[in-house]
């Protein structure tokens, strides 16, 4: 009855800190901050001047071309500038900075509770409200939703997969949003298939959230073509390629994407954002972020504004405990170290995990003893360990021959290497120079 | 809100296994078949333990800080895994100073040599072993008769391996039942109760340290199982072949160095195969050359020179036997 994938993965600890807490809406900021670009894909340019008011939900940047996505003002208030500010990944970018007055929204978002379960639009209508409404992928990769709900000529899809495995350890705002936005989610992933022309889809669980499974299978029954897979728990088990093994044994070629076997994966978050947009036509303008550790005083999941301040919601959780070493963005495994906490939430924010000082630290690294533990845990089948050392000697093409692009970066490797060595920092180095030199080839 | 924040690329964490915790985990593996040791063969194979580790750490520690002059590395407890495992394999009345030449062979030469920790491409241990047996021919191969602290050390009561009877009955033209009459039970050798080098004895205790290694996950079971698995398929087919001229399977799997080469000598991490596949195939090598040698090779008893042999084969192992990619040969639907 469980599945997972079969090859590799690892048994981090859990640490789900926040499990029982239900979603707090958190109070408005005085300003945000909205960057221009929190989607993959061409930034968004600014439709708004400074000092002109705008509106919950008005656009404020519209997409530049098909892959990109619209951004749209999370508060009302006054534009206060435009300037350049460093977000969540470090890097200056363009941002709106609103001055918050009041909370107007305009007129055609649906601000009512009511749930509303039938689909009206047609295939095209769901898919222009998604692009409109500026819908990214939620897991943490935020690649714009419209053009993962297209299918290409020559493509195929007959399954929709939602992820609601959150792999990822201390994280709970998927967890969160499956239980307390259960028809809502199954209604989103309708949509979902609807849009894509679909009649099956799969949502996706680990066998640690045991009351989300019991929840959707009970809600799913009401839901045509809708199941629930429960999945044994294993990291990386929310990486795509993994999912669709686990859930249906198809296998992602190397190189290739989800359509080549005729699947599409959704996160949950995502999920309830189609909801959103095309029952409530509300843009993405706010979502779940879970902010946890082990010294924070009231760790919880908040429902924030897009464009809030991280320390804001550090601050709603008890504030930064004194020992805090590390403040990550996204999940341990894979999430990203933040430098200072004066960065706004984006769309692809789905938690704030605050390290203790003695977490923080990277252990002594010891020679390479060829355990081959790197390697067994390595889901795509790689050699980790002879990758790092390829990369380490500036050995390009053997990095290359032996697929060092396959990785998708989840850190088993690193984690689990007993003499603590760096393996994932030397793997993304020889990855990004292999990736380059492989581009400079085709336009040679 | 001071604090000074650290950056760093993902992960954010770490499994607590380290290096050291992998390596006292074998010496606590070793324990039981320590104390069978004792047991059998009293003050000889305290003294000689004590030795051997002292002296392999010792080294280890000269070679790092006044050779390389790197940072002493005796802390991992590598040196200390070696020292254990060459006092396993040698007989419990060799003198002392034979036991230091073995250990700076071990460690300085066959370990440090290539750069200490993860770089030697044959195990120190049998490197060390090995060199003995061929220096010290008479030392090495005088077994003393198990006799608890009435033993001895260098004056003990010696005595021939089964495996040593064996070879040599039968190369006298002796049938392997006639052999049998002379050697220990079967259940006496599962015990370790017989002549030999003084870790190997105990296949019982040898078990036990291998189903803790199991259980804490510090080995898998691949090397292991090939090889006795292949040790007990060969001498199989030659004993149903010709049951006079060869041992049954269970008297090869009981005695000499088979039990401690299959669960501690040749699953060196650093001396054997990265892959499943691979270790699978290094097993089966080990297992054969074992058989080869104890049936028509000029010594009894051949496990070391086997593994040695398929140290070698390693980096060929690691560079063709791949794991499976994912996405590289799909077949779907």
């Amino acid at each position: 009855m469980f599945k997972t994938f079969p090859q590799g993965g690892i048994h981090p600890p859990d640490n789900k800190l926040t499990v029982d807490k239900p979603i707090v809406v958190l109070p408005l900021p005085s300003q945000v901050t909205v960057p221009v670009s929190q989607h993959i894909g061409a930034p968004a340019t600014p439709v708004v001047e400074k000092g002109e008011a705008v509106m919950t939900g008005q656009i404020i940047a519209r997409a530049k071309g098909f892959v990109s996505a619209n951004i749209h003002s999370p508060v009302s208030g006054k534009v206060n500038k435009i300037e350049l500010v460093t977000d969540t990944t470090g890097y200056k970018q363009m941002a709106v900075m609103i001055d918050v007055e009041g909370d107007e929204w305009i007129e055609t978002i649906d601000r009512t509770v009511t749930f509303v379960k039938e689909v009206a639009m047609t295939r095209e209508q769901i898919i222009e409200r998604c692009q409109l409404c500026g819908l990214a992928g939620m897991g943490g990769a935020t690649f714009p939703t419209h053009i993962k709900l297209t299918v290409p000529a020559g493509k195929k899809c007959d399954l929709v997969i939602i992820n609601g495995v959150e792999c990822e350890p201390y994280l709970t705002s998927d967890h969160r949003l499956m239980l307390e936005k259960g028809p809502e989610v199954l209604t989103g992933t309708t949509i979902i298939m609807k849009a894509l022309g679909v009649e099956k889809a799969i949502i996706g669980i680990e066998a640690n959230k045991p009351d989300a499974i019991n929840h959707l299978t009970v809600l799913s029954k009401d839901f045509k073509g809708v199941t629930v897979q429960p999945l044994k728990v294993k990291y990386p088990q929310g990486g795509e390629k993994q999912l669709i093994k686990a859930c249906t044994g198809l296998e992602v070629p190397s190189g290739g994407l989800p359509l080549d076997v005729g699947v599409v994966v959704q996160n949950v978050g995502t999920a309830f954002a189609v909801y959103e947009a095309v029952q409530k036509n509300k843009p993405l303008i706010e979502r779940v972020v879970t902010v946890t550790g082990k010294s924070v005083s009231n760790p919880g999941n908040f429902l924030v504004r897009i464009g809030t301040p991280v320390t804001r919601l550090i601050e709603a959780a008890g504030g930064m405990p004194d020992d805090t070493g590390k403040v990550v963005n996204g999940g341990p495994m894979m999430g990203k170290a933040l430098a200072m906490t004066d960065v706004p939430v984006t769309k692809g924010t789905s938690g704030i995990i605050l390290f203790p000082a003695e977490e923080a630290q990277r252990s002594e690294v010891m020679p390479c003893i060829r355990c081959g533990k790197c390697s067994s845990a390595c889901a795509m089948g790689l050699e980790p360990y002879l990758l790092a050392a390829a990369s380490e000697r500036s050995m390009w093409e053997k990095a290359e021959k032996e697929k060092i692009t396959d990785c998708m970066e989840c850190g088993a490797c690193s984690y689990t290497c007993p003499a603590k060595r760096p393996l994932l920092d030397y793997i993304r180095l020889g990855k990004t120079t292999v990736m380059r030199l492989a581009r400079e080839r085709i336009t040679k | 809100m001071n604090n000074i924040l650290n950056v760093s690329p993902s992960p954010h964490q770490q499994s607590p296994e380290t290096t050291r915790k992998l390596m006292y985990g074998v010496v606590i593996a070793l324990l039981p078949a320590l104390a069978a040791s004792i047991y059998y063969f009293g003050v000889g194979a305290i003294i000689v333990t004590l030795t051997s580790v002292l002296s392999c750490v010792a080294v280890e520690y000269v070679v790092s800080k006044y050779i390389l002059k790197v940072k002493p590395s005796i802390s991992d407890g590598s040196a200390i895994v070696t020292g254990l495992l060459l006092a396993f394999n040698v007989p419990s009345n060799l003198p002392v100073h034979v036991i230091v030449i073995g250990a700076i062979i071990a460690i300085g030469v066959a370990k440090m040599t290539f750069g200490g920790l993860g770089n030697n491409p044959f195990n120190p241990a049998l490197v060390g072993r090995v060199f003995l047996l061929i220096s010290f021919p008479v030392q090495m191969t005088s077994w003393p008769v198990p006799s608890g602290f009435k033993t001895g050390y260098t004056d003990a009561v010696t005595g021939a391996t089964p495996l040593g009877l064996l070879s040599e009955g039968v190369r006298n033209g002796e049938t392997v039942s006639a052999i049998m009459e002379k050697v220990p039970s079967h259940m006496q050798m599962f015990y370790g109760y017989m002549g030999g080098s003084m870790g190997e004895v105990a296949a019982a205790a040898l078990i036990i340290g291998g189903i803790y290694l199991l259980w804490k996950k510090i080995i898998t079971w691949h090397i292991p199982v090939s090889i006795l698995l292949t040790v007990t398929v060969f001498t199989g087919i030659l004993w149903l072949a010709n049951p006079v001229k060869f041992a049954d399977p269970l008297f090869h799997l009981l005695t000499g160095g088979l039990m401690l080469g299959a669960i501690f000598m040749a699953t060196d991490y650093v001396t054997s195969p990265m892959t499943h596949k691979g270790m699978i195939i290094y097993g089966i090598g080990i297992g054969v050359i074992t058989v080869l040698i104890r049936n028509w090779g000029a010594y009894p008893e051949g496990v070391s020179f086997a593994i040695l042999i398929m140290n070698a084969v390693v980096p060929l192992l690691n560079m063709y036997i791949k794991p499976r990619r994912f996405g590289k040969e799909v077949k779907n639907g």
